[in-house]
Parts: C-alpha cells; sequence; structure tokens
C-alpha cells in the first residue's frame, strides 16, 4: 500500500478545519463555512467508503499500515485497521457528516468555531480507531476529549460549565493511569508497538495491574458504573450535536479500547477480571435502567439508557463468545446509530420549544406526524424490537453471555423488560395523549435537513436489523482471531 | 406463491403506511384488503396442497444471522400445522381488514389503522411459517408491537396508551421466558432450527442442569421457559392482565389479534414444539393446570363484567386455557382444532360487539343497551350465532371442539386429567350463563340506554355484515367439516404427520355415555336459565350480588391481579429508580465522587489561604517556630 489513505483519513478533516480558520464569516448565511465542512465530511465518507470496497476481510492482519518513525528509538507513528476498526471508522465518518448537516438547526453563535470543533475531533476519533501504536492511541485518545470539553463548556447549556469540568476530571482521572500503564509496558516490553505486542505479549505478573490501570480508564469513558454519572450531565448541558457525537462516538472508543488492549494485551488478566466486569455491567443494565425509568428530563433520560445499553456491550465483550463480541460490537454500531437519533430527536422539539422536560410536552403527533413516526422507530429500535440492528446485538450479547455464565445472562436479559418500559413510556407522554400546552400546537414538522438525517440514520438501522450479514462478515474473522489468540494465550501461560 | 402470502401483506402495510396520504382512506383500505384476501386464497390453496397432496415445503428465502454457529434464515416452513394456522391468520385477518372499512369509516386516521393491521398479518405469518425459533421470536414481538399500535390507537385516550404499554411490557415479561428458552436450546444443542433440535431431543432426556444450585431436567426447564412466553402472549393467568385492558384498541383490532390470531400464538409455539413437551410430562402437567385454572379464573371474571368487549375478552382467556389444558394433556391436534373453530366464532362475536358499538354510538356498557333485537336483526342473528358456538351447541364448531378437549382429558386417566375435566365442565355451564348474558343484556328487555334514543340505533352496512355472515358460516360449520380431518381416527398421521409428536398415541376409548352428555345438557340448561335470570328476574343476581358482596368484589376486580401487581412491581421499580437515582448517583458517588473532591479541595484551599494573611508578624512566628522545631529535633539527634 503505497498511498498513505488512513493518514489522509485522520489529517483530511483537520485540514479542513484549517481552511475554516481562515476563510471570512462575514455573509449572513455562513454559507462558505458551511460548505467547506460539509465538502470535507462528505470526502472523508466516501474515502472511509472506499476503504470499505478495498478491505480484505477474509484475513486477520492488520491492513493499510503506515508504519513511520516519529521519535527515534521511541515512537512510531504506526496505523492501520482490521475488521473491527473499519466499522468504527465508518461509524465516525458517517455521524460526523450527519452532524455536520444538522448543525444548522441547533448551533446559532460562533458556527466557525464549531465547525472546526467537529472535524478536529473527527480526526482524532479515526486516529484512535487505527492507532496500532499505545502512545499514538493515547495522544488521539486524550486529544478527543478537549473539542467535546469545549463543545459542552462553549455551546452548552445554563450549567455547562459545571458539566464540561465534571466530565473531563472524570474522564482525565482514568486516562491518567493509563499513561503510566503505557509507559511501564514500554519499560517492560521495550516496544509500544501493538502488533509486536501482540506476538511477544506481556509479562503475566504484570498484567493485572496493568489492565486495572487500562480499565479505569476504558471505564469511565464507556461508561460504566460507578462511574457514569459525568454522562447525564453532560449530555443535558452539551448541545445537540455535540450530544450524538458523545453518545455515538466517544463513547465507543472505550468498548473498542477494551477489545483491542484489554483482551488483546492482557488475557490472563482479562480472564481473572471478567467477573468484576460481569457484576458492573449487570448492575448497570438493572440500575441505569431503572433510574432511566424515573428521569422527567429526555436527554438525562436517554443518557442513563447508554448506560444501560453500554453495559450490554462490555458484558458481551468479556463473554469470549464469538457471538458475544459479535453482538457487542453490533450493539456499538447500533447505539451509535440509535442514541445519535434519539439525541437529534429531542433536538428537533428542543429547537422548537425550548424545553426538554417530558412535562412540558404531549399529544405532539398530531402536530408534527412525520417526526413521531421517525421517533417511534428509533424508539422501537432502542428496546431492541426484532427487525432493528438493536435485537440481532443484544440477542447474541445474551447468547454469548449465556453460553458463558447462565445467571448472568438470565440477569442482563430483564433489562429487556426494563428497556421497554422506560423507552414506551417517554414516548408515550411525549407524543401521545390529549394536547395540553397550547404552545406546542405552533410547531413546525421536520424540515428537510432534519427529515434527510432521521432518515439516513433509519435506513441502516432497518436495514442491517433485517440483514447483519455484511456487518457480520467484516468482523467475523477479526474476532475469530482474537478469540483464537485470546485463548492460545490463555493456554501457553 | 408462498412467498406471496407472506409478502403481499407487507406490501399492503407499507402501501398504506407510506402512502397512504396521497391515495387516499378509501382506497387504502381497499388495497390492504384486496391484498389481504388475495394472501388468504393462496393459504388456501396451500392448505388443500397439503390435505390432498401432502405437500411439505422448506423455503429460504435469506439469511439472516449468521455468528459464529448461529445461522438463522429467514425462511418458510409449510406443513400440516402452519397451513392450518396461515389459513385462519389470513382468513380472519382479511375479513377484518373489509369489516375495518365500514367500522372505522368515520376514523381521520384509516390509511394508518389499515397499515397497523396488514404489519400485524405479516408479523403473524412469520411466526407461524418459521422454521427456527428466532424467526418466531421476531414474529412474536412483532405482532406485539402491533398490538401496541393497535391499542394505542386512539392516542388520546390516556387509558388506551396505558392499556398498549401494560401489553407490550407484560408480553416482554412472558418474551423474557421465551428468550432465555431460545438460548437454553441453543447453548445444549447448537442450533435453533426446530427440525435440527427435534432430533437431538431424545439425547437429552435424562440430563440434568444446574440451575441456583438446584438440578433440574434440562428437558423441563427448555419446556417451562418456553411455556413461560407462551403465557405471556396467550393471556394465561398471572400474565393475562394486558388482555382485558387491550379492549381499548378499536374492536376489528379485538377481533383479529386479541381473539382470533396472535393470543392463540402461546398455544400454537406449544403444540410445534410438541417434539420438546412429549419428553416432559412434569411440564404438560403444569400446563393443563394452568390452562385449566384460566379457564375457570377467566369465566369466574366474565360473569360480572358489564362492559361488553371486556366479557368477550374474558371468555377469550378462558377458552385459551381449554386449548392449553387440551395440549397439556398430549391432544394437540384438539388444542389446534379449537384454536381453528374459536378463530371463527370469537372473532364473529368480536365483530358483532362492535357492530353494538356501532348501532349505540360507541356505548360498551351492557347495562346501557337491551331492547334492540328488532332493530339490529342481523347483528342479533350472528351474535346468536357466534354465542351457540362458543357455548358448544350441538353440532355447531364449538361443541365438537370443546366436548373433545374435555373428553380427552378424561382419557388421560390421571388426577390431573380427572381434575381437568371437572373444571372444563363447570366452566362450560359457566362459559354458557356468561354468554347468554350478554346477550339478553344487549338485546331483550327493556331499552336502557339514556344517551341517544333507541330510533337512532341503525343495523350496520353491508360492508360490516358480510364478513359477520362469512364467520358465522365458519362458526357453524368448522367444526362438523373439518373434524375428522384434525382429529378422527388415525389423523396424526394421516393428517399431521410429523408437525405434531405423539409419544404415546392418544387414545382411541370413547368416554361413557353418561359423560359425553354432560357437558350439552348443562349447556342446554344455561340458557333458560340465565333467561331467568337475566330477562324475567332481574333482581335476583342484584340480591345474589348483595347477598355476596365480598366475593361480588373479588370478581369485578378481577381478582385484584392490577392491584397486587402494582404493589409488587410497579410502585418498587419507581421506588427503587428514585432511590438509586437520587440516592445512590447524586448522594454517594457524585457527593464523594468530583463532587465531594473538588469541594474537599475548595475548603483546603480556603484553609491554606489564610495563611497567607499578608502580615510580617505572623511569617515571622511561622518561621520562628519551624526554625525551633528543626533545632529541636537537630539537637535530639
Amino acid at each position: 500500500m503505497n498511498f498513505p489513505i488512513l493518514s489522509s483519513l485522520i489529517l483530511l478533516p483537520s485540514i479542513g478545519s484549517i481552511f475554516l480558520f481562515f476563510s471570512k464569516s462575514n455573509d449572513s448565511k455562513n454559507l462558505a463555512i458551511k460548505y467547506i465542512a460539509l465538502f470535507t465530511s462528505i470526502v472523508n465518507f466516501l474515502i472511509s467508503i472506499y476503504l470499505l470496497i478495498v478491505f480484505d476481510s477474509s484475513t486477520p492482519a492488520f491492513q493499510f499500515v503506515e508504519d513511520k518513525i516519529w521519535l527515534e528509538g521511541f515512537i512510531n507513528y504506526k496505523v492501520g485497521i482490521d475488521g473491527i476498526s473499519i466499522l468504527f471508522i465508518i461509524l465516525t465518518t458517517f455521524i460526523s457528516l450527519l452532524c455536520i448537516i444538522s448543525v444548522n438547526n441547533s448551533v446559532k453563535t460562533r458556527l466557525r468555531e464549531f465547525l472546526i470543533a467537529i472535524l478536529i475531533m473527527e480526526s482524532f476519533m479515526i486516529g484512535v480507531f487505527c492507532s496500532l501504536d499505545l502512545l499514538i492511541f493515547y495522544l488521539f485518545f486524550e486529544a478527543g476529549l478537549i473539542p467535546m470539553f469545549l463543545i459542552i463548556g462553549i455551546w452548552g447549556g445554563p450549567k455547562r460549565v459545571y458539566s464540561a469540568f465534571k466530565f473531563f476530571l472524570y474522564t482525565l482521572l482514568g486516562s491518567v493511569l493509563m499513561l503510566v500503564a503505557i509507559i511501564s509496558i514500554y519499560w517492560i516490553s521495550g516496544t509500544t508497538d501493538i502488533v509486536k505486542l501482540y506476538e511477544e505479549g506481556i509479562d503475566p505478573k504484570y498484567q493485572n495491574l496493568l489492565w486495572l490501570a487500562f480499565f479505569s480508564s476504558f471505564a469511565v469513558k464507556t461508561p460504566m458504573w460507578p462511574v457514569h454519572t459525568w454522562l447525564p450531565d453532560a449530555h443535558v448541558e452539551a448541545p445537540t450535536v455535540g450530544s450524538v457525537l458523545l453518545a455515538a462516538i466517544l463513547l465507543k472508543m472505550a468498548g473498542y479500547g477494551f477489545i483491542r488492549f484489554s483482551l488483546g494485551l492482557f488475557p490472563i488478566a482479562s480472564e481473572i477480571f471478567t467477573p468484576l466486569i460481569y457484576i458492573l455491567s449487570l448492575v448497570a443494565i438493572i440500575f441505569t435502567s431503572l433510574i432511566a425509568l424515573m428521569q422527567e428530563d429526555m436527554k438525562k433520560l436517554i443518557a442513563y439508557s447508554s448506560v444501560a445499553h453500554m453495559g450490554y456491550v462490555t458484558l458481551g465483550i468479556f463473554t469470549l463468545q464469538q457471538q458475544g463480541i459479535e453482538g457487542s460490537i453490533l450493539q456499538m454500531i447500533s447505539h451509535g446509530l440509535v442514541s445519535a437519533a434519539l439525541f437529534l430527536c429531542v433536538g428537533v422539539i428542543y429547537d422548537r420549544m425550548h424545553s426538554r422536560m417530558i412535562s412540558s410536552y404531549g399529544g405532539i403527533v398530531s402536530i408534527i406526524p412525520k417526526y413521531s413516526v421517525f421517533f417511534m422507530i428509533f424508539t422501537l429500535a432502542a428496546l431492541g424490537l426484532p427487525g432493528t440492528l438493536g435485537f440481532v446485538s443484544e440477542f447474541l450479547i445474551l447468547m454469548g453471555a449465556f453460553i458463558d455464565n447462565f445467571l448472568v445472562a438470565v440477569i442482563a436479559s430483564i433489562g429487556v423488560i426494563l428497556g421497554a418500559a422506560y423507552m414506551l413510556w417517554l414516548y408515550k407522554r411525549v407524543v401521545f395523549g390529549e394536547l395540553t400546552n397550547s404552545d406546542l400546537a405552533k410547531m413546525n414538522d421536520l424540515n428537510s435537513s432534519e427529515y434527510f438525517i432521521l432518515i439516513s440514520l433509519a435506513i441502516p438501522i432497518l436495514f442491517f436489523g433485517f440483514y447483519p450479514d455484511p456487518i457480520i462478515n467484516i468482523i467475523e474473522v477479526s474476532v475469530k482471531n482474537l478469540i483464537e489468540t485470546y485463548n492460545l494465550n490463555l493456554i501457553s501461560k | 406463491m408462498e412467498i406471496s402470502i407472506l409478502i403481499l401483506p407487507l406490501v399492503a402495510s407499507i402501501i398504506s403506511g407510506l402512502f397512504g396520504k396521497y391515495i387516499g382512506d378509501k382506497y387504502s383500505g381497499y388495497i390492504t384488503s384486496i391484498l389481504i384476501s388475495i394472501s388468504a386464497i393462496l393459504s388456501i390453496v396451500v392448505f388443500y396442497q397439503v390435505i390432498f397432496n401432502q405437500y411439505e415445503n422448506n423455503i429460504v428465502i435469506a439469511t439472516w444471522i449468521n455468528s459464529g454457529s448461529l445461522a438463522v434464515n429467514w425462511s418458510m416452513k409449510i406443513d400440516p400445522l402452519s397451513a392450518v394456522m396461515l389459513v385462519v391468520v389470513s382468513l380472519v385477518s382479511s375479513l377484518v381488514h373489509v369489516y375495518s372499512i365500514g367500522y372505522m369509516h368515520h376514523d381521520p386516521h384509516k390509511p394508518r389503522f389499515m397499515s397497523y393491521l396488514s404489519l400485524f398479518t405479516f408479523s403473524m405469518l412469520t411466526l407461524v411459517t418459521s422454521d427456527n425459533l428466532i424467526q418466531l421470536f421476531f414474529g412474536w414481538e412483532g405482532v406485539g408491537v402491533c398490538s401496541y399500535f393497535l391499542i394505542g390507537f386512539w392516542f388520546k385516550r390516556e387509558s388506551a396508551n396505558s392499556a398498549a404499554i401494560k401489553a407490550f411490557i407484560v408480553n416482554r415479561v412472558g418474551d423474557f421466558g421465551l428468550a432465555i428458552g431460545i438460548f437454553l436450546i441453543f447453548y445444549f444443542f447448537g442450533t435453533v432450527n426446530y427440525s435440527e433440535v427435534f432430533a437431538l431431543i431424545p439425547t437429552i432426556v435424562d440430563q440434568e442442569f444446574s440451575f441456583l444450585g438446584l438440578e433440574v431436567k434440562k428437558i423441563d426447564l427448555i419446556c417451562l421457559l418456553l411455556f413461560i412466553g407462551a403465557m405471556g402472549k396467550s393471556a394465561q393467568i398471572f400474565l393475562h392482565t394486558w388482555l382485558p385492558d387491550a379492549m381499548e384498541g378499536p374492536t376489528p383490532v379485538s377481533a383479529l389479534i386479541h381473539a382470533a390470531t396472535m393470543v392463540t400464538a402461546g398455544v400454537f409455539l406449544v403444540v410445534r414444539c410438541s417434539p420438546i413437551y412429549e419428553y416432559s410430562p412434569v411440564i404438560l402437567n403444569f400446563i393443563t393446570i394452568v390452562g385449566m385454572t384460566t379457564a375457570f379464573f377467566a369465566a369466574t371474571v366474565a360473569l360480572v363484567q358489564t362492559d361488553i368487549k371486556k366479557i368477550i375478552a374474558y371468555s377469550t382467556c378462558s377458552q385459551l386455557g381449554y386449548m392449553f389444558f387440551a395440549a397439556g394433556v398430549g391432544a394437540y391436534n384438539v388444542a389446534m382444532f379449537h384454536l381453528f373453530t374459536h378463530a371463527f366464532f370469537k372473532a364473529l362475536l368480536f365483530l358483532g360487539s362492535g357492530s353494538v358499538i356501532h348501532a349505540f354510538k360507541d356505548e360498551q356498557n351492557i347495562n346501557n343497551m337491551g331492547g334492540v333485537l328488532k332493530k339490529l336483526p342481523y347483528t342479533y342473528i350472528l351474535m346468536i350465532i357466534g354465542t351457540l358456538a362458543l357455548t358448544g351447541f350441538p353440532f355447531l364448531s364449538g361443541f365438537y371442539s370443546k366436548d373433545a378437549i374435555i373428553e380427552f382429558a378424561y382419557l388421560k386417566g390421571n388426577t390431573v386429567g380427572y381434575y381437568a375435566a371437572g373444571i372444563g365442565i363447570f366452566t362450560a355451564f359457566l362459559t354458557s350463563i356468561y354468554s347468554w348474558r350478554l346477550i339478553f343484556k344487549t338485546f331483550h328487555g327493556d331499552y336502557n340506554n339514556k344517551k341517544i334514543k333507541i330510533e337512532e340505533t341503525h343495523e350496520s352496512p353491508i360492508i360490516m355484515l358480510l364478513p359477520l355472515a362469512l364467520l358465522a358460516i365458519g362458526a357453524i360449520f368448522a367444526g362438523i367439516s373439518f373434524k375428522e380431518l384434525f382429529m378422527g381416527q388415525g389423523s396424526e398421521n394421516l393428517f399431521w404427520g410429523n408437525s405434531i409428536k405423539f409419544l404415546n398415541p392418544l387414545s382411541a376409548d370413547h368416554p361413557p355415555f353418561w359423560f359425553i352428555v354432560l357437558t350439552p345438557t348443562l349447556i342446554l340448561l344455561a340458557i333458560p336459565i340465565a333467561y331467568y335470570l337475566f330477562v324475567r328476574n332481574k333482581q335476583i343476581p342484584i340480591k345474589i350480588a348483595d347477598i355476596n358482596k365480598p366475593l361480588h368484589n373479588f370478581l369485578v376486580n378481577k381478582w385484584y391481579f392490577d392491584e397486587l401487581y402494582e404493589v409488587l412491581f410497579v410502585k418498587p421499580s419507581k421506588i427503587v429508580g428514585l432511590f438509586l437515582w437520587k440516592f445512590c448517583d447524586v448522594k454517594i458517588i457524585d457527593g464523594f465522587g468530583p463532587d465531594g473532591i473538588s469541594l474537599f479541595i475548595k475548603k483546603c484551599s480556603i484553609k491554606a489561604n489564610k495563611f497567607q494573611s499578608g502580615f510580617i508578624y505572623q511569617y515571622a512566628f511561622v518561621m520562628l517556630l519551624g526554625f525551633s522545631v528543626l533545632l529541636t529535633f537537630l539537637i535530639i539527634k
């Protein structure tokens, strides 16, 4: 591979943001700015699709690898992708594109800066998913927080500063430990190259501590119970687009990290700590579902449901079954699309009514029927109705969990009942019923950009719900290889 | 051809759902009805093929989920069992579609309604034609969500919305059992395909499985979990609470979903899995007990309800109980036969009650009706036919199927069997009483409605009566025409073939003569009794209710199940949710976590601030203090 396609994917949004930085935003509609951002993200999305076409899903090896010396003998800039990471890259470019299209509806001030933040974040996120060097990974992983921090802190709601700081403190705390762990891996193994580390393995006597350090970072970002409390606050205060990016992509970095690093680098420790993950996942699924039931703020409700959904992800990953891990990856994709869609749905009515409270709505189905249809589709997808991607993923996760541990799977299945309860109750209170608030009658139905965005989220959710094979085919070999290496490592040590 | 049976309803749903606005109310009704009718005709063709040519097929439409060793296809399995269901579902559905054109005439959201009905039909057909458990689960939840849409169709009514959610969530509780059953099957056999699973069942018959420290037989656990799913869908006792509430939906919905098709999915599941259930006598007995308890319980509640639709809903619940106890005693074919006949007469009763409700302009309380038999002659006659068929009047369809259930229970020859037969006979008597009560209070006696004048009540249009008439034909003749096919001598092999497994051949004996005539006699006796109680001497039922106040209240409040669940599940979930949120998350995690730490640091820095007072003498004092401590330390050392 001669052309550095991954680097161009990473760099392109940043280049676009540089253009944005130097462009003048003097015309009233900011047309030039919008087109630059839009163009950049479309091109990037197309490149990622091209990547998918030329990607060879029959081999578990990393492809499109670029390896350049950055600091002699210390850090190499090494990127490459396998079947697992390519999906997340496409998710990132796709969601970023939709965010840029939808930005008009929710962001009224400092549009140029906002778009710059989104593009830079896109760069970093893609970087996270294709890094093959721990330090590079760490840099992208942490740098991605900065635009998010700014998005919440500048364009957020009234309590934005508190939320931004809470978000930053939580995530930074975990990250510091991960940095320490990465440095010690360098001291132990003499390299931070992931491929080399996979081959050589890490001395079992260090694995437990290193695993815990990585875990502390990933757990915060997933977020797992009990370090999840930053998420509802961050979502509530973030602007719609911020919430979408946060839920759809940022949370997925941790799930990806668990698969790539915790399982890949520390199999022995993973085996030891599996019960811990199981317990925390179950607590997340059950507790946060119950909490979601009682929320009065729509965004908070969806945020708590995210915690529950990510609980399934962590559960599935550590089952170490083909079905479980594939289910987890599908669940991350599904949650990426569904939560993005749900936050956008909340955004649509928030833009019109400026309220996120469930109680200020009711009976809007007769006012904005198109919106209600989409909201219903995403509600059903969130509760894992068969025919949506959410069903396939949850079903596979539970199936995998079942093979590994009967009781865990049974308890996790209860979450499916609760999920139906809080989502349908939310929908009923917002959309159905008598129209009591007369202001609601003035609402307009979806405008063309909202319509376009929601439909482009609904199509993959439904399509892959009926026919998930294309996704499963991409990840299958990589997941199989992951499990095989994991089991080999367990036996050999 | 087979695939188009499945696809046409989906096409109908999409046309009416997405383009309903453009094609208009009228055409969306016609288009969906025509497409579903074609599907029904094709189903009948398939059914004939199955009967006369022993046609069987397993069509793979596409792959669905392929993960590791799990391979699931979209498929269509045609065998006698699914052929029967195809006919029941598509036929009743097409009639209900036609009826809805008239019934929903004034509704502003008619295309949406038709779209949901068609979507429901599609889901139900995928459920019954599946060749694996996961597609079954797809259909299972699919019909659940359509039922949710349709119960809550009149979205402005608070009660309709709550009923819709309740239906979905109670069903999810059942689905939870079903899903775990499916996981367990996959875990044990590595496949979810019926034929593969059924072939492997004999190999695990005696194996045990440790569950929460208990050693249980694998087969019993699988059967129990699948049955929990069936209980939810078929509204058996403990998971029945959603069905009466579901009557909030428009009446055609009640006829299609909550009488003829969806609620019978549970029975279908048990019959479909007969190759598993046959090896688990324990769970079969359990099914019998649950079935007969439900039959009895629902019949007692139906005695005192005043809402015309709720009476029929409880009646459905009760009849489903009969089907289950037939399956429980191993007479799966009889269960299917009752399912088949029940679909006709119960849909007839519901649509008939819809016609009554239509005539009274949305009045549902039977105390506010009466005396309209001359005004609604056709509806009256059709309702009478439905009632006769339901109660098992000789030679109508219910007579053959219900009596056969009671007889097979008796022939089972064990305690559970005798007990079930006894309860079955008594429940049949109650069925007759409450059914005639409904007829007499609705059509006979004095006119009791204060809101509209008797002159304003009117017979329904022909488009509504026509489906009723067709169903009435079914209610009269379905029993006598199909009795031999479904449960004649040797039908196990001749008709059902491999689709139902009978480990022990069904008893070919006949119960004693007195037993055979007992049920019909009681049923006939019930008619004059009901007439006397509800037309001639109306004071007696009131007096009986007054004397037995606690019992009456117990029945009126449906054995207090709703109240019990409110206390046991709904309130605790809310309280726990609130506690976890306000206490655990906010007070403990945030309080000791980020908020606590930042507060602590803030306090420390405020304290530290005080050192920087700016007064030289304070600094000098501290320096002196430090210096002397250091000096002391050095000297001592």
